[in-house]
């Protein structure tokens, strides 16, 4: 039997059937995967704020390496010491703090809202760090990223993570040689909090001056840059009385 | 018989020269311009559509009779949408590490005017044998032009290929950076890539004068 194509109804149908068919498959996979998947993003996000703290496998190689997967629960409990929300000017225990999405607690704050801000208190070698979490907005889309001070506000390391930067260009945040260059600088200027920021032509490509609030930018990707700096004042600003605090101790 | 025909050969080989979808179709030219700033990102897409052309070729292909014609740019639209969905799910549940290379260019897979093109101009006529193998010949040629951008992009740009510094470092002055020699910036911006591909289709219409278009 022939099926007249051009037909409306075969067209109708034909597209309600479809319509059915791969709504169904793409439903049972993202329900089928969502656990595996959320795992996953558990684990990054170990993995995320232990790289940020000095915690990872980082070799010479310039790559940079994170705790496998499968060991990073157990690292993440070894090493970080306490999980602390900020909620006004209360500030109270939570283990499952470092599952707060930051970008809520923005959304809530524009609203007026109290925001429960995340902060990470982690030891090493007995030294104390401070690991905040950032959220800002790139070239095309969000970018994100983990801050580790010490109680002089001196930054211990960072890492940062976007989710569309163009490859290449402000994808490289997420490169060793991008992120070792914040290692040493100060989030302090004249004794104001200030953060730092990622600076074209600051004549420094080697980054070898520390106490000038700001990184050699990467080529070609201006407005990733951009959004970096802006990224970490603002989150910054969220946490500054937390800093003062923890800098008058 | 031959698993190949000479026809079937032809499928995958004239796309990687006479009929190459970039410099002779000038298909696909927005991904060719944003990715290939590097030579691994080049790779990375020059494989992932490899894999969704020559898959979704294939089923287009089986669903050809079926179609109706009034809507079928939709129905390919939602095939490759699909196909890179599901890919890009599977990746993150089995292998985190590389769908978070790959997240980046989900976006660009969809929209690559590629192909639809090949949806359009062959899966809807052929069977899906010479659709897999007219899929895979695309792709590569699409793949070919893409990694020899991204190869001139990252040397002259960066200074570095797959992130290695082969010319040696800009900042500390070693290798051919002691001599004077500097990064060409203009490299690493998408201008760049539009400015190589015209020297490619340059080369390549000089040494083949059947290429060049009569007005």
């Amino acid at each position: 039997m022939a099926v007249n194509k051009d037909n409306n109804g075969y067209t109708v149908i034909f597209a309600a059937v479809m319509v059915v068919v791969v709504g169904s498959i793409l439903a049972y996979l993202a329900s089928s995967l969502s656990d595996k998947i959320k795992e996953n993003e558990r684990f990054e996000k170990q993995q995320n704020i232990l790289y940020a703290m000095g915690v990872n496998e980082n070799s010479d190689s310039g790559s940079v390496d994170f705790i496998p997967a499968n060991e990073v629960e157990g690292v993440f409990s070894e090493y970080i010491t306490e999980q602390l929300v900020i909620s006004g000017d209360q500030i109270t225990q939570n283990d499952e703090a470092y599952l707060i999405d930051l970008k809520k607690q923005i959304a809530a704050i524009k609203k007026g809202e109290t925001a429960e801000l995340p902060v990470f208190i982690g030891e090493k070698e007995g030294k104390k760090y401070y690991i905040l979490p950032m959220y800002g907005k790139g070239l095309w889309d969000a970018i994100w990223g983990f801050m580790a001070l010490d109680d002089e506000l001196t930054i211990q390391g960072v890492y940062f993570d976007h989710k569309g930067e163009t490859p290449g260009l402000g994808a490289n945040i997420k490169q060793r040689y991008f992120m070792d260059d914040f290692i040493g600088e100060s989030v302090l200027s004249s004794d104001r909090i200030v953060g730092v920021s990622v600076a074209k032509g600051n004549n420094d490509p080697a980054n070898k001056i520390k106490d000038d609030n700001e990184v050699d930018a990467l080529a070609g990707a201006t407005i990733t840059g951009n959004g970096v700096s802006a990224m970490i004042s603002e989150s910054i600003n969220l946490y500054r009385d937390y800093l003062e605090s923890i800098r008058a101790k | 018989m031959a698993l190949l025909t000479k026809k079937d050969t032809s499928l995958i080989l004239d796309p990687l020269a006479d009929n190459n979808p970039i410099t002779i179709q000038v298909l696909g030219i927005c991904s060719a311009l944003a990715i290939t700033a590097e030579l691994k990102a080049s790779v990375v897409m020059a494989i992932s559509v490899l894999f969704v052309l020559g898959v979704g070729n294939v089923v287009i292909s089986l669903m050809r009779n079926i179609i109706p014609s009034k809507i079928r740019i939709i129905v390919q639209l939602i095939v490759v949408a699909t196909l890179v969905i599901i890919v890009d799910q599977v990746l993150k549940a089995f292998a985190y590490e590389l769908s978070k290379t790959l997240s980046v260019f989900v976006g660009l897979i969809i929209t690559n005017c590629i192909i639809m093109g090949r949806f359009e101009a062959f899966a809807l006529g052929n069977g899906p044998w010479r659709s897999f193998l007219d899929g895979i010949g695309n792709a590569l040629g699409y793949g070919v032009i893409l990694i020899i951008v991204g190869f001139f992009r990252e040397l002259f740009g960066s200074g570095t290929l797959f992130g290695y510094k082969v010319l040696g470092d800009p900042v500390t002055k070693t290798g051919l950076y002691a001599t004077g020699y500097e990064n060409n910036g203009f490299m690493i911006i998408p201008p760049a890539a539009l400015i190589v591909v015209g020297i490619i289709i340059w080369v390549q219409r000089s040494k083949n004068k059947a290429l060049i278009e009569e007005n």
